[in-house]
């Protein structure tokens, strides 16, 4: 259906001719107010880089930063290493790049300690699908050294190995939250400390969900109550798991590994049906 | 004049036309011409399912055959999207039931595909021939099990890297007796064991059967038996490739595998035991590509089999290759043109492979073909990266990841500005990019001013201000999809190029700098965006409206709001816009 996009470039070519007046007052003006640098009538061009070509646009672009700081929460931030950036991009244009590149490292720790809690959700960008498939449990048959005419090789088994320790994710739901998770078993070696996981991943959407206000991440301990008794069935929430055979579970009723080894997906469920549902079990066997 | 031609010596001109880049154009040449395209087109590519509605393309398009639909966007490969987040299938299914009978072929990208769509499939289409499910999920093997039973003329069914609830190994042996049609069958994706000998009743009686791709249950034993009743397999993935260690099985592979003449693609290799890889030498010089990408195994044996392969095109392999593995890679094969290096251990903190630059430096000088590169490493230079930019100025996608977010240049320290602009100055056909390392809005300068023909760009952790993207979105003319996380981009930039915005098929920001206020404006500016906020934390305008919105994915639409979002997604519409002012 690309067709239809020529179609739109050329009438949206012709709204933004005609302009009017309304919204030019709603547009968030981007330059200085008098050498602005967004679309104009003049500049009826979708790529205004026209204004690149100026030399003192370094100084400009800082200037309307300093004047028309709208933003209110991040501006100051922004403006700060906005204002490093501008300087460095002159110092670009005339003296050697050394000299600049020092500078952006300085730039950029900054922004790493304001965005960097390690590990990166979906970094580096391998596919979930690809990450599971190199670990989940997987059939090594350690290749004996005893033919003839074939040589194993010394590393062959080291390394799948390894691999299979990387990670194994499954699915993780909460009644109640629209939100699926993934969580990597291999993270955790006991049905403890996946329970705290569960709490950690849950705590913040619960309480987001049950009141809005609370907004999240900023007021961490206020509005959130830790989910507790996910193992024995003492909480408000219980975990549950589905098996390689498409039976569910209770977590924590058998060993660890024979957890691992066939859990399929998981499920936070309000103890309250819990009973129901174990209850439909029962009748059905 | 223009009417000179008669309706029916137009549509066989027509039918000629491949792309539908020139489809669309000879729509646009007149109403006649438009009227006579939209009878005869009969396959529709849409890359975005809420960029267009199953009723518009169906009004527009009455004869179709052929539909390939994508849904979410591409960061959902990297769990960025959370669960739920929409591109369901079925009101498409739904619509092409009552209007398309004829339909032949689905394919679908990121879509999410219930049982209940696969057996609405199964029983509406009387001649449906091809399934192609690259990674969606939602559907068990009962909806497989559907397909096979009821679509009498597949040829093919390929569940690409999808996410399938697998019920029961069962769902072969519900192809038909009489189904014979089977061109293309790749199962590499399910988990669970399949039923072996359903597998090789289907596989015997199939004469046209070309690839094959198995998944890592089936054990290395069957492969010989597979393979001796598929000798005319074009295409072949292996499942587990590690057996107890017999010379006798040894050569009944190696027997198994030369007897497949027509052999040029090969794949699987899970678990591989290195010692049965010489069970591939007979087969190697036939090969144009090879994945190993789950092959987890290392020198020599690695470099010895590849290099073997003398006619190679493409090549997809783990970290293992190293750097002298890609030298004689380089020294071997002189037609590849795709390479692709996936890292064997992506979270460790240090490398445990000799994998740098050099290796991709010694490709792209000995491997004059070479256009295509994804590589995974820790370690790189401007100079290697000019270098490689000077030697492959044939260079159509090249994405490299450095693992480490905002590594610099380890030679110089500096960023990688320099090294990435001679790639977008020297690769004129660029079309693909994905960016890493450390870079500054430099670099997005070169970009915008050199990357004319980029469709596809990629940026993480980089720049410094809006003036990044701003470069980006106002220099390149021919992108499409910009994908951007972490990066200090925020509203200016984004208001800046508003218009720009339609032309693209769609823009996906996380964790940058754009607020709640810019989005509601976007949206009331742009009417055809639909302007999609992402916010786990909870409605966004309990926050300051100057608040950084978690996620963000815009793209124009004739089709309006979609109606399916779940909670954690607001679109920004009118409303919103109305009461903001």
């Amino acid at each position: 259906m690309e067709g239809y996009s020529r179609k739109w470039v050329m009438q949206r070519g012709e709204e933004i001719n005609h302009g009017n007046s309304e919204e030019k007052k709603l547009e968030l003006r981007l330059g200085p107010p008098n050498g602005d640098w967004s679309s104009s009538e003049k500049d009826e061009t979708f790529f205004p880089f026209s204004y690149m070509s100026k030399d003192n646009h370094a100084q400009k672009f800082s200037s309307f930063l300093q004047l028309q700081s709208t933003a209110q929460k991040q501006s100051q931030m922004v403006q700060e290493s906005s204002q490093t950036i501008c300087t460095k991009t002159a110092d670009l244009q005339s003296t050697e790049k050394k000299k600049a590149f020092s500078q952006t490292a300085t730039v950029h720790n900054s922004a790493q300690k304001r965005t960097a809690p390690a590990p990166v959700v979906g970094w580096p960008p391998i596919r979930s699908f690809r990450k599971n498939l190199a670990s989940s449990s997987s059939s090594v048959k350690s290749a004996t050294e005893t033919t003839q005419n074939v040589v194993p090789s010394k590393s062959a088994n080291k390394k799948p190995m390894e691999i299979c320790q990387k990670g194994l994710f499954v699915k993780i739901n909460m009644d109640g939250i629209p939100i699926g998770r993934k969580v990597d078993l291999k993270a955790y070696d006991s049905y403890d400390k996946l329970s705290s996981a569960v709490d950690q991943l849950f705590r913040g959407l619960l309480a987001a969900q049950n009141d809005p206000s609370t907004g999240g991440n900023e007021k961490k301990e206020d509005g959130e109550k830790t989910i507790s008794g996910l193992l024995d069935g003492s909480g408000e929430y219980t975990l549950v798991y589905e098996d390689n055979e498409g039976d569910r579970m209770l977590v924590g009723d058998v060993p660890w590994h024979m957890f691992v080894s066939t859990v399929k997906r998981l499920r936070v469920l309000k103890s309250s049906d819990l009973s129901t549902l174990t209850r439909a079990a029962k009748q059905l066997t | 004049m223009a009417y000179a031609f008669p309706e029916e010596v137009l549509e066989h001109v027509f039918s000629f036309l491949t792309s539908d880049k020139d489809r669309n154009a000879v729509s646009l040449v007149c109403k006649s011409w438009y009227e006579i395209e939209r009878w005869c087109r009969k396959r529709i590519f849409v890359g975005n399912c809420y960029a267009v509605s199953p009723k518009i393309m169906i009004r527009r398009f009455p004869e179709v055959r052929s539909v390939e639909l994508k849904g979410k966007p591409h960061f959902a490969d990297f769990n960025l999207v959370p669960e739920g987040w929409g591109a369901y299938v079925y009101p498409w299914i739904l619509a092409m039931s009552r209007s398309y009978p004829w339909l032949e072929e689905i394919k679908l990208k990121r879509m999410v595909i219930t049982d209940e769509s696969l057996e609405l499939i199964s029983k509406s289409f009387k001649n449906f021939k091809v399934l192609v499910l690259s990674s969606c999920d939602g559907f068990t093997t009962d909806g497989l099990a559907a397909i096979a039973a009821n679509c009498r003329n597949l040829r093919k069914l390929d569940l690409g890297e999808s996410e399938v609830e697998d019920l029961s190994g069962h769902w072969l042996s519900h192809f038909p007796d009489n189904c014979t049609s089977l061109v293309s069958l790749n199962i590499a994706c399910l988990a669970s064991e399949v039923s072996l000998l359903a597998l090789e009743r289907l596989v015997t009686r199939s004469p046209n059967l070309r690839t094959l791709r198995i998944n890592r249950a089936v054990p290395l034993e069957r492969l010989p038996n597979l393979l001796r009743r598929t000798s005319q397999l074009v295409e072949f993935g292996t499942g587990v490739f590690s057996a107890d260690v017999r010379s006798d099985f040894f050569s009944n592979l190696t027997e198994a595998f030369s007897s497949c003449k027509q052999l040029k693609c090969l794949s699987g290799f899970w678990d591989v035991v290195p010692a049965y890889l010489p069970a591939l030498y007979p087969v190697c010089s036939r090969l144009t590509s090879l994945n190993l990408s789950y092959a987890t195994c290392q020198n020599p044996e690695l470099g010895k089999l590849i290099s073997q392969c003398h006619n190679l095109q493409r090549l997809w392999v783990l970290d293992f290759i190293e750097d002298t593995g890609l030298e004689e890679l380089a020294a071997n094969c002189k037609d590849l043109q795709e390479l692709r290096v996936f890292p064997s251990d992506p979270f460790a903190a240090e490398p445990d492979t000799t994998l740098t630059e050099q290796g991709l430096v010694a490709v792209s000088d000995g491997c004059p073909k070479l256009q295509s590169v994804l590589y995974f490493c820790r370690q790189m230079t401007n100079a290697a990266l000019v270098t490689i930019a000077r030697n492959r100025p044939n260079m159509i996608r090249f994405r490299l990841c450095i693992i480490e977010p905002r590594t610099p240049d380890y030679l110089t320290l500096g960023s990688f500005d320099a090294g990435f602009g001679a790639i977008v100055e020297n690769c004129k056909e660029l079309r693909r990019l994905s960016l890493s390392g450390l870079l500054t809005d430099r670099v997005f300068e070169y970009i915008g001013a050199h990357a004319k023909k980029l469709e596809m760009l990629s940026i993480a952790f980089a720049g410094d201000s809006d003036l990044g993207l701003h470069h980006v979105l106002s220099g390149c003319d021919s992108l499409r999809k910009l994908e951007i996380r972490d990066c200090p981009f925020g509203d200016k930039a984004l208001l800046a190029n508003a218009a720009k915005l339609e032309t693209m098929r769609s823009l996906w920001m996380s964790s940058c700098s754009v607020s709640f206020e810019a989005c509601k404006m976007l949206a009331q500016k742009m009417p055809r965006l639909n302007v999609e906020v992402i916010d786990e934390r909870g409605p966004p305008d309990t926050r300051p409206e100057s608040c950084p919105v978690e996620k963000l994915y815009i793209y124009r639409t004739v089709a309006g709001r979609r109606f399916d979002t779940p909670g954690y997604v607001w679109t920004m519409d009118e409303d919103t816009a109305v009461r903001l002012t």
